[in-house]
């Protein structure tokens, strides 16, 4: 017998209130772990932001189209190794749900900006030759069941084909790519541009917005300035940003995603230290004459209170250890299901670890008060409450 | 009893005040009493309520501090022990019975009995050997797997004496043992208790209402308004 029996009696004493309490904080770690997954969905971007990379888009907004020939200038800039351009191409697959990210590239510049992307050597000399070639990620193809060599018509909603107007645009898929990085986006369709840029029936020579790729990350915003002040005063000026920063930016358009989820987490952890708090002082209320007793057959007080701790610790961190790892099932069988859609729905280490972290603060914070009564608890007085 | 002296008496109560403050009112409880027990002794304390008996009772056990006097225990002066110390102190040297067996619920009998045995390092041979030993004397041997609510109370309360010997104290404190027993349960715990007094040498104190009770201790004293006021052997003080 062991200070653990004790614990494991005390726990079993109300055995409905104990499994109320371990059930509500089991949901509360099951959420914490489901808006987790979501908050990585929407700052994925962030979290797998280039350090070296900055995006540089037209001053007024995204939408608005930047010179093509800004790629050669800024490639001038000391600090600059290398830029590249994207365009929003916004086209949909047979039904205007079937909506996934496409924008034209040049391959070789998207690909040495880009070395995240898996692409066989085989697709990448398809691609160069290949005037409508194009690859798509793993995730796309898999929602599609696309193959190498399909024809895929993609519906444009913004660029149309001259002379073609109301007419898909037809691509030839010669590559899928796909990425060791988790997390990274695997949804998109890559098109070269020169294709694109030739059929297109306005805005040639125009080009959404920018990579650049500088030689020092430290440095990353000095460039960031020499690059606006370039296009200072021009028709179109620039807002040049650390990737991260720029991702951050676009998922915010949707509101703070992680300001919603942190607030939800927030009120639903309040609550359940609300709950699990009721119930540990009520249990040490209802046990005043027990732990008189303890104490009267030599308990010190201070192994009182460790006793009346461990217990809240126990109910807390195994009911919040048996939530995540019900989040971490749940994320095995909807991450499969979401990739298309949110390619960074799933649990990370990392908010696992914050998790395990925060059942630990919240048991001991549960137990804290509780416990120190307990301590405090004159041995005299308790005794008669047997 | 590592801590106790082999010589002298087992209870030196000297000059022991207790005063208690309720509100802006201080209440004497205990009038700079005397109190000796020899090693062996059975004593018997009676009074009315609210006459300290049971203050008199937790000063020697260590539960509670006089405002004044001193109380050595075996030797020792415990009213100069630090909380933690006195907490170890009463593991090794003390033995509760109380009125209610407050037995805990969760735990079958014999780990009840083995309770105490958490604040000790001794091998789990050794404890499994004492919680039997303790269990035999009472003559529960064979209940040890049962949970308190599968007993009867007057073996409930026979599970906390076996709680109160397994560590084998000098001193067994007493608070109303029988105060919830019918008659004749009563009388087989104070046969058990008579039976530790006097086979096992154990030195019994014990608080009572209950006359029938106070008669089979070989001391009886009475406790009025603080003061001990009467004896049946002519002590008083």
């Amino acid at each position: 017998m062991s200070s653990l029996t004790l614990i494991s009696a005390a726990l079993r004493r109300k055995k409905a209130r104990t499994f109320l309490t371990f059930s509500s904080v089991v949901f509360a770690f099951l959420m914490f772990g489901v808006l987790s997954m979501i908050r990585s969905a929407f700052s994925m971007g962030v979290d797998l932001a280039g350090e070296d990379r900055l995006v540089v888009r037209h001053r007024v907004s995204l939408f608005q189209l930047l010179p093509q020939s800004y790629e050669a200038d800024m490639e001038e800039l000391p600090g600059v190794v290398d830029a590249m351009h994207m365009t929003w191409f916004g086209g949909v697959y047979q039904d205007p749900q079937n909506f996934f990210m496409q924008s034209p590239v040049v391959p070789a510049e998207y690909l040495d900006m880009y070395p995240e992307i898996r692409l066989s050597e085989e697709a990448r000399t398809r691609w160069i030759e290949t005037r409508n070639g194009a690859v798509v990620g793993r995730a796309t193809a898999e929602r599609f069941g696309w193959e190498v060599g399909d024809r895929v018509p993609i519906q444009p909603t913004i660029w149309q084909q001259e002379g073609r107007e109301d007419e898909a645009w037809e691509f030839e898929l010669v590559g899928i790519y796909h990425s060791d990085v988790e997390g990274f986006d695997e949804t998109q369709m890559l098109f070269r541009y020169d294709f694109f840029d030739e059929t297109r029936s306005f805005g040639r020579g125009q080009v959404g917005w920018y990579a650049v790729r500088v030689n020092d990350p430290e440095r990353a915003a000095e460039v960031a300035a020499s690059i606006d002040r370039l296009f200072q005063n021009s028709a179109a000026e620039t807002k040049s940003e650390p990737e991260g920063a720029f991702a951050a930016g676009f998922a915010n358009q949707m509101g703070n995603i992680g300001l919603i989820v942190t607030s939800i987490l927030g009120a639903v952890f309040f609550t359940i230290l609300l709950v699990s708090g009721n119930t540990m002082a009520q249990s040490v209320r209802e046990r005043v004459g027990e732990i008189g007793l303890l104490k009267a057959i030599g308990f010190t007080a201070a192994r009182v209170q460790r006793l009346v701790l461990f217990e809240s610790l126990t109910l807390v961190t195994s009911a919040g250890f048996f939530g995540l790892l019900l989040a971490a099932g749940l994320a095995a069988v909807v991450q499969p299901m979401f990739a298309a859609y949110m390619p960074g729905l799933f649990l990370q280490g990392r908010d696992i670890f914050i998790g395990l972290g925060l059942a630990v603060l919240t048991g001991l914070v549960v137990g804290f008060f509780p416990a120190r009564r307990a301590m405090k608890l004159r041995t005299a007085f308790a005794l008669r409450r047997l | 009893m590592s801590e106790q002296n082999g010589s002298g008496p087992m209870v030196d109560v000297r000059q022991v005040t207790r005063t208690f403050r309720r509100g802006r009112i201080e209440v004497p409880v205990l009038r700079g009493l005397d109190l000796e027990m020899q090693r062996g002794d059975f004593l018997a304390l009676m009074g009315p309520s609210g006459s300290g008996k049971s203050t008199l009772l937790n000063l020697i056990a260590g539960l509670d501090r006089p405002t004044s006097g001193e109380v050595f225990v075996g030797g020792a002066a415990i009213h100069k022990l630090s909380e933690r110390r006195l907490a170890g102190w009463r593991a090794r040297n003390i033995g509760f019975v109380f009125q209610f067996s407050n037995l805990l619920a969760g735990l079958n009998a014999a780990r009840n009995v083995a309770l105490p045995l958490l604040l000790t390092s001794i091998s789990g041979k050794e404890r499994r050997r004492r919680v039997a030993l303790a269990l035999d004397i009472v003559g529960l041997s064979d209940r040890a797997r049962h949970r308190p609510r599968e007993l009867s109370g007057g073996e409930q309360q026979r599970v906390g004496i076996a709680r109160a010997l397994v560590n084998d104290p000098a001193l067994l404190v007493c608070d109303e043992p029988t105060g919830d027993l019918d008659h004749r349960t009563s009388d087989g715990i104070l046969d058990l208790l008579a039976a530790l007094n006097q086979e096992h040498g154990k030195t019994v104190l014990m608080v009572t209402h209950d006359p029938a009770a106070a008669d089979r201790a070989g001391r009886l004293l009475h406790l009025d308004d603080g003061r001990l006021v009467e004896s049946a052997d002519g002590e008083a003080s």
